[in-house]
């Protein structure tokens, strides 16, 4: 495939580094000159998923144990910028989030997979590598 | 997280003084609007000027403001979003809970 990138880090499960890793993947968005829309929108939405999908493993898949790390893959192809989240924690159900229908205002959370939906072109959590993986794709083309 | 707080009359403004606002600091926004209406602040103007990025916990939290306020016969107003914070609250229609102005100006004027 042409034009590939593929870029994983891997940090400690803790919110300080959400910066960082947001940055990483809004830096290299902006820097894909084959994406016809707006590279500027689509360097915030994908520093908006990585933030939200880091999160959720933090927190939720992770169970906050700052000893554990999450692991964070990025692929773009020319047609396809695909990022997975690896968390090696319980894990969580992502059916049982509520569907793609907005989260009602008043709820102090629940947002976090409704924006990541709303901003990529699908979503998947499933098992992998002994943990689970989200993972999140969205077309380029 | 840097915050600056200033009384305009009968209005306390929350200068958000940071780039981002996220799950790693939006908590203490959280604290100090909590310690705000415990002492006995009614208007709260929240200005996002600095603010170029804000997730779903930065969003729980202005609710949760929000919340607070009308518990109080309060009122949190926010001020000078831009665009990229302001898609967020379209996003999740949050732009219909709260009273939005451009500027701190125009939202001093509305009280």
């Amino acid at each position: 495939m042409k034009n590939q990138i593929d870029i994983q880090i891997t940090v400690p499960n803790q919110t300080r580094y959400l910066s960082l890793i947001g940055r990483i993947g809004e830096n290299m968005a902006r820097e894909l000159d084959s994406f016809p829309g707006d590279r500027v929108t689509l360097g915030h939405h994908i520093n908006m998923v990585l933030t939200e999908a880091l999160v959720n493993a933090i927190k939720h898949a992770n169970a906050t144990d700052p000893n554990n790390e999450v692991h964070i893959r990025i692929n773009v192809c020319d047609k396809e910028l695909v990022i997975r989240v690896y968390d090696n924690g319980q894990g969580f159900d992502l059916d049982l989030v509520p569907g793609n229908g907005c989260p009602d205002p008043l709820n102090e959370k629940g947002r976090g997979i409704y924006i990541i939906r709303s901003l990529m072109d699908s979503v998947v959590y499933k098992k992998a590598n002994g943990g689970h993986v989200l993972e999140m794709k969205k077309a380029l083309a | 997280m840097n915050l600056k707080t200033e009384t305009h009359g009968k209005v306390m403004v929350v200068v958000v003084r940071e780039e981002r606002l996220d799950a790693h600091n939006s908590d203490e926004l959280k604290v100090e609007m909590n310690r705000l209406f415990e002492s006995g602040t009614k208007d709260l103007l929240v200005d996002l000027k600095e603010v170029r990025f804000i997730d779903s916990s930065g969003l729980g939290v202005m609710v949760s403001g929000y919340k607070n306020a009308a518990t109080r016969q309060g009122s949190i107003k926010l001020c000078s979003l831009q665009t990229q914070v302001k898609s967020m609250f379209e996003l999740t229609r949050l732009h219909r809970v709260f009273d939005i102005y451009q500027t701190i100006d125009e939202a001093l004027e509305s009280y």
